[in-house]
């Protein structure tokens, strides 16, 4: 590299190379401290997730004392939570199941393809997405694709006939 | 591989002219007495970009508007991993800029490097000098604290004193009614979008001037060899660059950046004072009333900053040694005397901020979380000086055992026995029974089972009006029918988030008279004395909106 620089002036002996090297080195060495204790904070400020309010609890979805087995519901209720520094209350809907033994279901209210909002069709017994044509049957499986997952499920706990909703899980295709 | 690297930046330079521009730029002949004096330009330069840099990153979790701005930057504060020190280099970063570019006019001034053929070149350093005052101006409200209302307010006021100007500056402001939205909008506006380019580009002409002009060459300068700029000089400007980084990260980190309650119009017991390199320009308003105020507020500072611009054709003379400019050094020891003694007034007029009114946000907040019960215990732990001989999160040698995780050790029969009677149930102990009633010891038992390396800390740091407002909220049984964190009755409101709804004038009220502020209210009057009123409402006032994991 130092032959792309002038040559040095004529008191250019061992003592100014020397002293040449030295303040090269201090200048990229102090660079370089005061980049990495820049970028280290900087990649953890940006990197690092905030640390997030406690998990919300379960939420009341509604009475479920009138829900009759093999006919799903589209309850709505609404969810508080901290969108970053701001509270927020959200409508969200769940699809309300009752199987044939009894249990309660309750699945997300969106297609696992991508994401549309499916419905249930009386007459033919099944979930069906709109927009690409998914079928789910009652208890959430695939009947036809392109989704390739079953429907996604909240966790559930009943208390006193009330449906309370706990976190939506991922289901595993 | 050295040959091919030395190619590459050949041809690299062949086709973009970098390499041989940064040559140029870099080998730039500079005078024999060049040194460790000249320093100050490449810090404030790098200080400069710091702003920039951190200011990015702060707008990336900051939302500009009043209300979302102050729960913007707490949320930067506490829930974002570093981001107190990201605010705290931006603060501090900015009063560093003050202190480098004054001692970067000090020594030009000094040296006479003003001084023909230089003059615009210290005019464009005045520019910048006013600029990084504007920012401070500008900087000062975004947090949208109290500190930040307020101080805004008394600027916004003085700047309607201007004869003539006056009204269009606070319509240029929008501050000619409150300080609302509008003018949140315009001070952004300015601090991130008008200020940044314009400081810029007179950066870029402050050094395209002395590049020009060359660095200014002291007596006795024509006779000796000229040096380079690198890498001798290039080497001291690193070594300050790197000394200003390393006591403004420290500062970052060490010293805290207030964040106090969030902006109350309605608040009148709130003191404002300026960021403290304006305190003697506060100070000096205060020798002027009446009609002669303008003078403070406008005619002297005009005057100081047409002497700094003009002070290249005020001294026309040559450029002397350092040794006789006398007058030189006189002028800035008397404006030094003149700023330290103006603002040495100022600090000492300074009324001491009822704690109330300046809650650090930025501080330890765990007491936040905790109940009322738990804070009321805080309260007690303190009256009965339980740190006397017991530690909690210290190391001091003490009498008695330390009383981190207390809960895990011993359940609440056994506490609460020991707090009766500790040789009941400690047969060798020293300690004297707890002498207070039973309702004032379940509320220091709650605190004992909260004891938590996480919350341990809690009865040191907690603010006192916090342990005196949850003290009163449960002498009085307010928890009978309102809620605190997840903690009590559901007859009345849950009093979480009561800042946002209501102003500290309208609770005091409701205090005293409640069926005066709402009607059908079932709650009784309260009247607390003066002191007691203010904790309890600052302490509710500090409550977290919402209430975690409910």
């Amino acid at each position: 590299m130092s032959n792309q620089f002038p040559a040095q002036t004529e008191g250019a002996e061992a003592f100014g190379q020397t002293r040449r090297a030295f303040y090269l080195a201090a200048i990229y060495a102090l660079g370089a401290v005061i980049s990495v204790a820049l970028a280290i904070p900087t990649a953890i400020y940006l990197l690092v997730a905030p640390r997030a309010p406690k998990e919300t609890g379960f939420i009341d979805a509604g009475d479920i004392s009138e829900l009759t087995p093999g006919a799903p519901v589209e309850l709505s209720f609404q969810e508080s939570r901290i969108d970053g520094w701001r509270p927020e209350t959200q409508q969200k809907t769940a699809w309300v199941v009752k199987t044939p033994d009894n249990k309660i279901l309750a699945f997300g209210p969106q297609c696992t393809h991508l994401a549309c909002a499916y419905h249930w069709e009386n007459g033919q017994n099944k979930f069906v997405c709109p927009c690409h044509g998914s079928e789910f049957s009652i208890d959430g499986k695939v009947l036809v694709g392109p989704a390739a997952r079953p429907l996604d499920r909240y966790q559930t706990k009943i208390e006193n006939n009330r449906l309370q909703l706990g976190e939506l899980k991922q289901s595993q295709g | 591989m050295r040959k091919t690297f030395g190619e590459f930046i050949e041809a690299f330079d062949h086709r973009t002219g970098l390499h041989s521009a940064l040559r140029t730029f870099l080998y730039e002949e500079i005078p024999a007495s060049s040194g460790w004096h000249q320093v100050f330009g490449s810090v404030a330069l790098f200080l400069i970009m710091i702003q920039f840099f951190t200011g990015a990153m702060l707008a990336f979790n900051y939302a500009p508007t009043p209300g979302d701005a102050y729960n913007s930057v707490r949320y930067i504060l506490t829930e974002v991993t570093a981001g107190r020190l990201m605010r705290g280099l931006h603060h501090w970063g900015a009063s560093m800029i003050i202190v480098v570019v004054v001692l970067h006019m000090v020594q030009v001034f000094l040296w006479g490097a003003y001084k023909k053929p230089r003059e615009g070149t210290w005019i464009v350093g005045v520019l910048l000098l006013l600029l990084s005052l504007a920012y401070g101006l500008t900087g000062y409200l975004l947090p949208w604290d109290n500190r930040a209302y307020w101080g805004t307010v008394v600027t916004t006021q003085i700047g309607a004193t201007v004869p003539i100007m006056g009204p269009y500056v606070s319509r240029l402001l929008a501050s000619t009614g409150d300080i609302g939205v509008v003018t949140f909008a315009r001070f952004y506006g300015l601090h991130v979008l008008l200020l940044p380019p314009a400081t810029m580009l007179l950066i870029v002409l402050h050094v395209y001037l002395v590049r020009r002009h060359g660095v200014a060459p002291a007596p006795g300068d024509e006779l000796r060899p000229k040096k380079s700029f690198f890498p001798e000089q290039v080497f001291k400007d690193t070594v300050a660059v790197f000394v200003a980084f390393a006591i403004l990260f420290v500062m970052a980190i060490a010293v805290r950046v207030p964040l106090e309650r969030m902006a109350d119009p309605t608040d009148t017991s709130y003191i404002p004072r300026p960021e403290w390199y304006f305190l003697f320009l506060f100070q000096l308003l205060k020798a002027f009333s009446g009609p002669l105020e303008v003078l403070g507020t406008v005619v002297l500072p005009t005057l100081a900053i047409l002497a700094l611009i003009l002070t290249p054709f005020i001294d026309r003379s040559r450029i002397v040694r350092l040794r006789q400019r006398t007058l030189a050094f006189g002028v800035v020891a008397l404006a030094a005397l003149g700023w330290g003694g103006l603002t040495g007034a100022a600090v000492r007029s300074t009324p001491p901020q009822t704690e109330a009114s300046s809650i650090d946000f930025s501080g330890p907040i765990e007491w936040m979380q905790m109940s009322p019960a738990e804070m009321a215990g805080v309260h007690y732990f303190r009256e009965e000086k339980c740190a006397t001989c017991h530690n909690v999160t210290g190391d001091t040698p003490k009498a008695g055992p330390n009383l981190l995780n207390t809960g895990r050790r011993h359940d609440a029969d056994w506490l609460l026995m020991h707090f009766k009677q500790p040789s009941a149930v400690a047969p060798n102990t020293a300690m004297a029974p707890v002498d207070l009633n039973d309702a004032a010891l379940r509320d220091l038992l709650a605190l004992m089972l909260k004891l938590t390396p996480a919350t341990g800390d809690v009865a040191d740091t907690a603010p006192e009006f916090a342990a005196e407002g949850a003290y009163i909220f449960q002498k009085n049984n307010c928890g009978t029918c309102h809620a605190v964190n997840g903690v009590g009755g559901k007859i009345g409101p849950v009093l979480n988030g009561v800042s946002a709804r209501r102003t500290e004038a309208w609770v005091i009220e409701h205090f005293q008279n409640p069926q005066k502020m709402s009607p059908k209210t079932p709650m009784p009057p309260y009247r607390f004395n003066q002191a007691d009123m203010q904790n309890e409402v600052s302490y509710l006032f500090t409550l977290p909106d919402k209430v975690a994991g409910k």
